[in-house]
């Protein structure tokens, strides 16, 4: 396995939580965060203010980075390497090549082998997690919808690229090759995933998660660590949320400690139902 | 003979298919009553930050701390960091269980992660292994023997039951380092 992939796997059963100052990278540090994305507004801000959403400023992820002993990523645009580039140079542990931000390519997704930075794209299906895989993505994640607290797209992601991963798994010889021209990948990936029945990459859950129910939710249907966005500080109490979410990731499959890290949390991010968003306000439209 | 993996937070799967491809009952500890059912313990990579908060979280710290003084336990970079006396970059509470010393992020950022060719004296092999976000260890005691180095510095050690790495054999194929944590 790659050294970029191996950051990955060291990150499973763990959470990443969204901070934009390094008072919160702290905050999250102290709750049990695995790593901090250090950007400049969360996604449900994002959403709010409209606009263009670009690379956060250099001098306020190398503040979060300062402040914190564990990895740190940050996000560009969706086929920005003018960013990217940034980011490598500031040592940034992993970059998100990012929906949440505006796409900066309408052609091509970031040719990630060039970078010795390790990558995480977001995937609404399998055919769009092997294309960034054989773009050199180290880790994929869904997309969910961000900055909505809403899990059902996430959760939509998850079922779907699970689904089509037993289905590939039963196909063989020429039907292989249809999938591969249709996924847009070369055939040796595809006929690689449908002998192991899994991605060569972990597959981690973002977009929407709000609660530690949400998180195990997520964790129970397969993802193998969670990123949450606006949920924690967009919640009541930001340090409470943040301790009960890593808490809910590890113990997924525990009712009782679900409920005990459950109860008088306050009120979680009030969020929007992603059902009631113009199809142009879906962040997980974009990139292809 | 069942061999725990502490299954809090990291680098969990690598080691569950690795003891299984040597026969080993494998089990994940979450738990007190999970780790009561182990004769010996691996922790995994991951951060340590998170599992020390996970542990205090669930009580499981004093009882890991009291399976450290008589069962094999085999610390693996923020394993290491949670068996290691010393804890520096910046100083963290640890089990406090090996006379090692620990330097977070000794290398510096995931830019500076590695892959290297490694001997290790016990068992005799050469492999390659990945130094990710990788600790310094350093030993602090004459009964901490040095089985492997990398340019000068010690990466692999054993105390009597214990053994900790610097760097991570379980994203390869290689199986020896776990028979011989085994046979501990």
């Amino acid at each position: 396995m790659d050294l970029k992939t191996g950051l990955a796997e060291m990150l499973c059963n763990g959470v990443i939580m969204d901070v934009v100052t390094a008072e919160q990278a702290k905050i999250a540090e102290d709750a049990g965060a695995v790593a901090v994305m250090a950007l400049e507004r969360v996604p449900a801000d994002i959403r709010r203010d409209g606009g263009i959403a670009r690379m956060s400023d250099p001098a306020l992820i190398e503040a979060i980075k300062e402040a914190v002993s564990i990895p740190v990523m940050a996000k560009v645009r969706i086929g920005h390497t003018g960013e990217a580039q940034i980011l490598e140079a500031i040592g940034i542990d992993f970059i998100d090549e990012s929906e949440v931000l505006t796409p900066a390519d309408p052609e091509s997704h970031i040719d990630k082998f060039r970078f010795k930075t390790p990558f995480v794209c977001g995937a609404t299906n399998l055919g769009e997690a092997l294309r960034r895989i054989s773009e050199g993505a180290a880790l994929i994640r869904t997309k969910g919808e961000a900055g909505t607290g809403d899990i059902i797209e996430a959760v939509r992601h998850l079922k779907l690229i699970n689904r089509e991963l037993v289905e590939l798994s039963e196909l063989k010889g020429s039907d292989l090759d249809r999938k591969a021209s249709e996924y847009r990948v070369p055939y040796e990936l595809v006929e690689m995933v449908a002998k192991s029945g899994k991605l060569p990459v972990p597959n981690f859950a973002a977009g929407g998660v709000a609660t530690p129910a949400d998180a195990a939710l997520v964790r129970s249907l397969g993802a193998e660590a969670v990123f949450v966005g606006s949920g924690i500080f967009k919640s009541d109490n930001p340090p409470a949320y943040a301790r009960a979410i890593v808490q809910a990731c590890t113990y997924y499959d525990k009712p009782e400690v679900l409920l005990e890290v459950s109860r008088n949390l306050g009120t979680p991010m009030r969020g929007v139902a992603s059902s009631t968003l113009e199809e142009g306000e879906k962040l997980a439209k974009r990139g292809w | 003979m069942k061999c725990g993996v502490l299954a809090l937070q990291g680098c969990i799967n690598p080691h569950l298919r690795l003891l299984s491809a040597i026969g080993v009952n494998a089990i994940k500890v979450r738990d007190i009553n999970e780790l009561k059912q182990c004769d010996r313990l691996i922790i995994p990579g991951g951060e340590s930050t998170t599992m020390l908060t996970l542990l205090k979280k669930v009580s499981l710290f004093e009882a890991l701390r009291e399976f450290c003084l008589t069962k094999p336990v085999w610390g693996i970079c923020a394993g290491a960091i949670l068996l290691a006396k010393e804890v520096r970059n910046p100083s963290q509470e640890s089990l406090a269980v090996m006379n090692i010393a620990a330097t977070r992020n000794y290398y510096g950022c995931q830019l500076d992660s590695f892959k290297a060719l490694v001997t290790l004296k016990e068992p005799e092999l050469q492999t390659k292994v990945s130094f990710i976000r990788a600790p310094a260890l350093k030993p602090l005691s004459a009964e901490v023997r040095t089985l492997a180095s990398h340019n000068g510095l010690g990466v692999h050690y054993r105390e009597g039951n214990l053994m900790a790495s610097a760097f991570h054999i379980e994203l390869g194929d290689e199986t020896a380092l776990h028979r011989y944590f085994m046979s501990i």
